[in-house]
């Protein structure tokens, strides 16, 4: 039975980059196809999500710590805009009293 | 042993999936956080420990902990959306198929049998520590700023609209 820090050794790196691209994908069919803008913003934490994923994955396959920190600022970046962006889902629901996004056709509130 | 990894995969697609498909946006919420901490998983798998510490802390314990608390403050149980119209989907499959065909003719001609030479201390607190502090600096003081300018958007966002002084011609 192997260590758990020797695991990645066992699996190549292509395996990470497949499921890398299947969760961006997801998170793509996500944002397409659902109406209600809270789920489309969720759909967008995904993907995030799977580009850190990547981005870990050569980060360790390289034993290199840039790319972690590199993920560390994407996840700080990702805080910063959720916060922004469901302040201003509140504002338009506000307004407007709903999120569904084909109803959101005009800029003034 | 490496079994692991798949079963880890094959979890994670699934719940992200269900974030997708889940009508009540509260459910979408739940499947999330299962997912964010599927992903952690994998991250103490690739040896970056510190950063699944800090995936549960900042996406499952405060990003989603916003999300749930617009979910109940905006009431949205009397609108659920129906999945009638079959143009988007139609439109979404489209360019989803191209984007995956082109992420898959990129793979085959990508070069991806790497050697792994890493080592499994690179994702310690010293050693992010360590890079952290004496190679990104300066952008982490930078992201220090980005928080005070989302702060005070959220601040100027969310205040009480007051009527403005008539007498300043706007524009």
């Amino acid at each position: 039975m192997n260590n758990l820090p020797e695991i990645i050794r066992t699996i190549p790196l292509s395996h990470y980059v497949a499921l890398s691209s299947a969760l961006f994908l997801i998170g793509l069919l996500g944002v397409l196809i659902r109406k209600n803008i809270i789920i489309v913003f969720m759909c967008i934490e995904i993907m995030l999500n799977a580009v850190n994923l990547l981005m870990v994955a050569g980060a360790s396959y390289r034993g290199d710590g840039t790319g972690q920190v590199m993920v560390l600022f994407t996840m700080a970046v990702a805080a910063a805009e959720v916060s922004v962006g469901l302040a201003i889902i509140v504002m338009i629901y506000k307004n407007l009293k709903t999120t569904n996004i084909d109803l959101f056709d005009q800029m003034k509130g | 042993m490496d079994k692991i990894f798949y079963v880890l995969a094959a979890l994670t697609l699934i719940t992200a999936f269900m974030v997708v498909i889940s009508r009540h946006p509260i459910r979408s919420v739940l499947f999330l956080v299962a997912t964010f901490f599927l992903i952690s998983a994998q991250y103490i798998l690739l040896n970056a420990q510190f950063l699944a510490l800090v995936n549960i802390i900042v996406y499952a314990g405060a990003i989603m902990v916003l999300f749930l608390f617009v979910i109940m403050f905006l009431n949205l149980s009397r609108d659920l959306e129906r999945f009638s119209s079959w143009m988007p989907i139609a439109a979404a499959g489209i360019s989803i198929g191209g984007i995956g065909l082109l992420l898959l003719s990129a793979f085959r001609v990508a070069q991806t049998n790497v050697e792994y030479t890493g080592n499994p201390e690179a994702g310690l607190v010293e050693q992010i520590g360590e890079v952290l502090y004496r190679d990104f600096l300066f952008p982490m003081e930078v992201c220090s700023v980005l928080f005070l300018v989302a702060m005070i958007g959220i601040v100027l966002l969310n205040r009480k609209e007051r009527e403005l002084p008539s007498k300043i011609p706007l524009s």
